[in-house]
């Protein structure tokens, strides 16, 4: 006993995405000595999820591209354990239970649970032929053994937010014939302002996909292999693969198990700390209160994911975490990149500037009285580094210059003094 | 096809061979310390910038528009400032090296 060593730190994250695989190599680059267990149900090697429904949906390998390399786990020396799942958290005792039944202490417990594809429940759906959701590596390689293997390949695709608009493209690319249904009277009605709606109902119909608003889906019939997929209004839509992309429910069980404070997800304060000072919680699976807007968000980014990685990494190793309060994501659809920096909600007044010397680039601008909210840029990187710049400064934008696209798009244009 | 040799941070070379793919690929299937790559390779993070020797700076060329546009977003850039996920590997590449920014 002499020479014992004080019990290493053991810190367990639960969920081996974006999130928990950054963290745990953070968590390194930070000093932290201990323990670190990764855990994942997903037998695969941690991927980069967003390929999932663009370039990567229809190709030879759909999860190609791993977040990183496996010896690298080896080399930090993170136990990476993956296919297993975690059913129980005893905070008490800083234990979780894997379903193996095996048992492990933890000194730091960080849930990075994530989230789950919403299946609606349309009568018929249960029994329909190759329907399928969009998250997981598992989901597009099923989306392209399905495509690959049947010959008329319709595909009705479920909801018209990014996942679905995203899988319409990259399906519709691969020869598809591709019909979108979208609930609401528009199109990425939730995220963006009207004049987005329209450009990407335009760009998707241009490209050959049949887009329709206001389409309530009722039934989905199913004969040998074959679907209908039948709307309130009448309308029926024959389908050889339906893609259903229609939102998340957050994965809050072990949370709900531990008696974290929940609200829109699991409650967490700057430091993603939870109402259990030694668990955390990351990623899409939790709810924080933005400095920047000032309002409770749960945001469902890899940005984010990463940002809250590295703070919980400053965190855990007595260091002060920096946060970008800005959130921004970004979608690829056909040969159009688009941008978008900070969060329109509440917005009262919106700018679309078009820019002359390159008709393919526009940017609109969200503003809540004088007060810039966000930018969605499309094939227009300078707006959205413009913006991401003039929003965290709370720079008073000039309007009306911002107006005139016979102006440069430049910082010194738009600062109003 | 071309061995390229990263300077990490506190001046660490790290020599690594590629055959194919993004510079940015290359550097994280390496795990080169600076280099994340968080957007998976579209040019939208901005998080593989790095520095080209400058008399290697014709190697690899010109950053595209939207690429400038990106490293706006980095107050270290400079002139041979590259994102490393626009860079793809090749032959002619044998021998670069690039100072990963800070």
């Amino acid at each position: 006993m002499m020479n014992a060593q004080p019990p290493k730190e053991t810190c367990i994250i639960v969920g081996a995405s974006h999130g928990g695989v950054n963290l745990a190599f953070a968590l390194r680059k930070e000093g932290y000595s201990g323990r670190i267990q990764l855990l994942d149900t997903d037998k695969r090697v941690p991927y980069h999820r967003p390929p999932l429904s663009k370039k990567h949906l229809i190709s030879d390998q759909p999860a190609g591209q791993l977040l990183k390399p496996l010896q690298a786990y080896e080399k930090a020396d993170i136990d990476l354990q993956l296919g297993v799942t975690v059913v129980d958290v005893n905070p008490s005792e800083k234990s979780v239970t894997l379903d193996d039944g095996t048992s492990h202490v933890y000194t730091q417990l960080v849930l990075a649970t994530g989230a789950q594809p919403i299946i609606p429940p349309i009568s018929g759906v249960d029994s329909a032929a190759h329907l399928y959701t969009l998250r997981t590596a598992e989901d597009a390689q099923a989306i392209a053994e399905a495509f690959n293997a049947c010959e008329k390949k319709r595909v009705v695709v479920i909801g018209g937010g990014y996942v679905g608009l995203e899988a319409a493209a990259s399906l519709q690319l691969c020869g598809a014939k591709v019909t979108v249904l979208e609930r609401e009277s528009r199109l990425l009605a939730r995220v963006t302002a009207p004049d987005m709606s329209d450009y990407f109902y335009r760009l998707h119909q241009e490209n050959g996909v049949a887009v329709f608003n206001a389409k309530n889906v009722s039934e989905i019939q199913t004969h040998n292999n074959e679907n209908l997929v039948c709307c309130s209004d009448g309308s029926q839509y024959p389908a050889d693969i339906i893609v259903v992309g229609v939102g998340v429910r957050v994965n809050t069980h072990l949370a709900e198990k531990a008696g974290l404070k929940l609200d829109n997800g699991i409650a967490v304060d700057g430091n993603n700390q939870t109402s259990d000072d030694s668990i955390y919680a990351i990623g899409d699976c939790c709810a924080q209160f933005n400095t920047h807007y000032q309002r409770w968000l749960r945001l469902e980014s890899v940005q984010n994911a990463l940002e809250q990685a590295k703070v919980v990494a400053a965190v855990i190793c007595a260091k002060t975490p920096k946060m970008n309060a800005i959130p921004w994501f970004w979608s690829d659809q056909y040969a159009v990149k688009l941008q978008m920096v900070g969060l329109s909600q509440g917005y009262n007044k919106v700018v679309v500037r078009h820019e002359r010397v390159n008709p393919e680039s526009f940017s609109v601008w969200y503003f809540n009285d004088d007060e810039l909210l966000s930018v969605d840029a499309v094939n227009h990187a300078k707006a959205y580094v413009l913006g991401t710049k003039l929003i965290a400064q709370r720079q008073r934008v000039d309007i009306d210059k911002l107006q005139d696209s016979s102006l440069a798009l430049n910082s010194a244009l738009l600062v109003q003094i | 096809m071309a061995n390229i040799t990263f300077i990490t941070q506190g001046n660490i070379p790290v020599t690594v061979h590629g055959e194919s793919g993004s510079v940015m690929a290359l550097a994280v299937e390496n795990n080169v310390a600076g280099i994340d790559g968080d957007c998976g390779g579209v040019c939208s993070c901005a998080t593989c910038h790095v520095h080209v020797a400058k008399e290697q700076f014709s190697l690899v060329g010109e950053a595209s528009e939207i690429e400038k546009d990106m490293l706006e977003l980095d107050d270290d850039a400079d002139e041979y400032s590259r994102l490393c996920c626009q860079i793809d590997i090749t032959p002619e590449l044998d021998g670069l090296v690039l100072t990963v920014a800070g």
